[in-house]
């Protein structure tokens, strides 16, 4: 009997990359050129924000590094520029460039982090609420519906003002990453949750999930084994929006002054803080900040177009 | 006029005749009703009438009382028209809806009350089988999965050897190569999809199975090689099915008994030679002058006139008496009860109690 486990093992890892090479995804993929630089700017984008501390030329969270002298330095290719800031200074003498990276990767965690806890929040309401249908569906949308009809923005205001009344404002710089991401979070599930229980009210009435009742199944293991898979794709959709849009909110945030401090800025709070010196002729200093959030959202949403039309069925079955 | 007072000297005490015949049935179904809200939620059904606020409900009375009782061994066929509620039945003995009213009993214990979990063990006895192979095979699972879980589930002590032996077996059982475990529901054609779905409904060795429309999604060259296997697997596993059909032939070839039902109730219940021979209600006459023959010996086909009525509104009295064309006034009040005739066939009919038919 090991024989046949053996070999149905041994001959299911190399499926599993036929698969893909074969499947109507790869297939797309390969023709797209759009998805494809999308894919490669993101992929860059994230690995050079991920290796910050290896590639930026100095540490600007490390304050022995930065000279006030050597503030509003321009970029490389503009009269006065230093050859050591190769895209200039801000107004506290960072190196723009390394600032940026660092900035980058706290918006890219802020990002990622809010979208997966929205998903899980989002996802197990929307299977509970979709599934389980009733009470349980009405009470849980009706949670959806208002805390939809709170913007992300006065959510965010209305918590951080709380927690640093409370807690001191030292308290809140600490913590802003996770605060953010909270913040973002637990606004925003919603939008998971409607369309996991919109894919969810769809599946449930297929056979399969009457054969897995039938078979005794209890309600949560055909929730999460029979019915989330087939819910798949549209989550897979919604995840790239949501992370462009949790982005775009922490940049928001940040920019009014309700986000990261800026010890640790992120690419949003970097825009805010060039905005002083915008009159002044450095530009610069937000704008630089201001290409990369949009390059980088911009990436992310043709990402998310190319997703929705290949995992649309009507699209590519019909 | 003997058969009427015979008749109605039996009406008054049904009670003795349905219990010595429950004795070797395996399933009893007694005075099922199940009714489907229209009306939405509690908001949506309120409504001012006559200047105060009242309640209004509406409901689609998908089954109005049905008795069925299904012996070991047999394969009782439920045949009818779409919408008359056969599907209905099947659904709410496997637990899959909840009557509304009646009990259902299996090998004397009553089901339909039970929790998911007191149920388990029924579980294992009683399997389904769905109408559409394409969509009852879960397509993120591999037919491996698929088979291995009912037998996971139920047999938690199974080490996986006897897992994989198991579902080896039973995929030989219903003709599928157990090469094909490592592959997806959708690489299969429709006939082998169903032989999929049977070998899970299988694999847990079960007794009792019902068949919700087995085989009408399938291509007709293929519905009789599933008929057979679903034969075969009677003969030897000793199977008792619930077969749900709307196809005459089907019921001719694989049926032991037979239920006609219309608008959700059972007309008629015969043997199948039985009722292929002499039909009794004027419905299931109607319905077998319907089958297209080659040999034209047999008296004219009736046009029954009209539509079925809806089933949110029923018809007082019989269900039937608007299309029937023996129908008189007790037929438009009276609701007929299933009545015992000397060869065991049961009727629900006002004229064939009375003798008029």
């Amino acid at each position: 009997m090991s024989t046949t486990s053996n070999s149905s093992q041994a001959s299911a890892s190399p499926g599993r990359w036929e698969r893909v090479r074969d499947s109507y995804m790869w297939y797309s993929f390969k023709r797209d050129r759009t998805a494809q630089l999308c894919l490669a700017v993101f992929i860059c984008m994230v690995i050079a924000a991920f290796a910050s501390p290896l590639i930026a030329p100095t540490n600007p969270y490390d304050l022995a590094q930065i000279d006030i002298m050597s503030s509003e330095l321009p970029p490389f290719w503009i009269d006065g520029a230093d050859d050591r800031y190769a895209l200039g200074t801000d107004a506290q003498g960072r190196d723009l460039w390394s600032i940026v990276l660092y900035g980058t990767r706290v918006s890219l965690l802020i990002g990622f982090g809010a979208v997966i806890l929205q998903a899980l929040l989002g996802v197990t309401f929307g299977l509970m609420a979709g599934y389980l249908g009733g009470r349980v569906d009405t009470i849980l949308m009706r949670l959806a519906d208002i805390q939809l009809s709170f913007s992300t923005l006065m959510v965010a205001i209305v918590v951080g003002a709380l927690v640093k009344a409370t807690m001191g404002s030292a308290f809140y710089s600490q913590y802003a990453v996770m605060m953010l991401i909270l913040i973002i979070g637990l606004a925003e599930w919603p939008q998971y949750a409607r369309t996991v229980r919109a894919s969810v009210l769809a599946e449930k009435n297929k056979e399969y999930v009457d054969a897995a009742r039938v078979m005794g199944l209890r309600s949560k293991r055909i929730m999460f084994r029979h019915v989330l898979p087939n819910t798949m794709s549209p989550i897979f959709v919604i995840s790239t929006v949501q992370i462009a849009n949790a982005i775009i909110s922490e940049a928001a945030l940040s920019f009014l002054g309700l986000g990261m401090p800026e010890t640790h800025p992120s690419l949003g709070s970097l825009i805010k803080s060039g905005f002083d010196y915008i009159q002044s002729g450095s530009w610069w200093i937000t704008l630089i900040p201001g290409a990369v959030l949009v390059v980088l959202v911009l990436s992310i949403n043709l990402l998310g177009d190319w997703l929705r039309d290949v995992m649309n069925p009507r699209l590519y079955k019909g | 006029m003997s058969a009427h007072a015979e008749a109605m000297t039996e009406n008054p005490m049904p009670t003795p005749r349905q219990n010595e015949e429950s004795a070797d049935s395996l399933l009893q179904i007694r005075d099922l009703k199940k009714r489907f809200s229209l009306s939405g939620d509690f908001l949506d059904q309120l409504r001012f009438k006559g200047g105060k606020l009242v309640r209004h409900q509406e409901y689609v009375h998908a089954i109005n009382g049905v008795n069925l009782d299904i012996k070991r061994g047999e394969a009782l066929c439920v045949v009818g028209e779409s919408g008359c509620g056969k599907s209905t039945v099947a659904r709410t003995v496997m637990g899959l809806l909840t009557p509304s009213e009646g009990e259902i009993r299996y090998d004397g214990q009553r089901i339909d009350n039970l929790s998911s979990r007191q149920l388990l063990p029924y579980r294992k006895r009683m399997q389904m089988i769905f109408q559409n192979p394409y969509a009852s095979l879960n397509p993120r699972m591999t037919i491996q999965q698929t088979l291995e879980e009912p037998l996971r589930l139920h047999h938690p002590d199974w080490k996986r050897p006897k897992i994989l032996e198991k579902v080896e077996e039973v995929m030989h059982s219903v003709g599928i190569d157990p090469d094909w475990g490592k592959r997806f529901g959708h690489e299969f054609s429709g006939g082998q999809r169903q032989r999929i779905a049977i070998a899970r409904a299988l694999a847990v060795d079960p007794e009792f199975i019902v068949a919700d429309e087995p085989i009408s999604a399938l291509d007709v060259s293929i519905q009789a090689q599933v008929l057979n296997l679903l034969m075969e697997a009677q003969q030897e596993r000793n199977l008792t099915y619930l077969f749900i059909t709307h196809d005459l032939a089907v019921v001719e070839h694989f049926g032991t008994r037979v239920a006609v039902m219309y608008l959700g109730t059972v007309c008629e219940i015969a043997t199948t030679a039985t009722l292929f021979e002499k039909p009794r209600h004027p419905y299931t006459q109607a319905l077998l002058s319907a089958i297209p023959r080659l040999k034209d010996d047999r008296p004219q086909h009736i046009r029954l006139s009209g539509e079925v009525p809806t089933p949110v509104n029923l018809p007082s009295g019989c269900v039937f008496h608007g299309r029937c064309p023996h129908a008189n006034s007790r037929c438009k009040q009276e609701i007929p009860l299933l009545q015992t005739q000397d060869d065991g066939t049961r009727v629900a009919c006002h004229a064939v109690e009375e003798g008029r038919l």
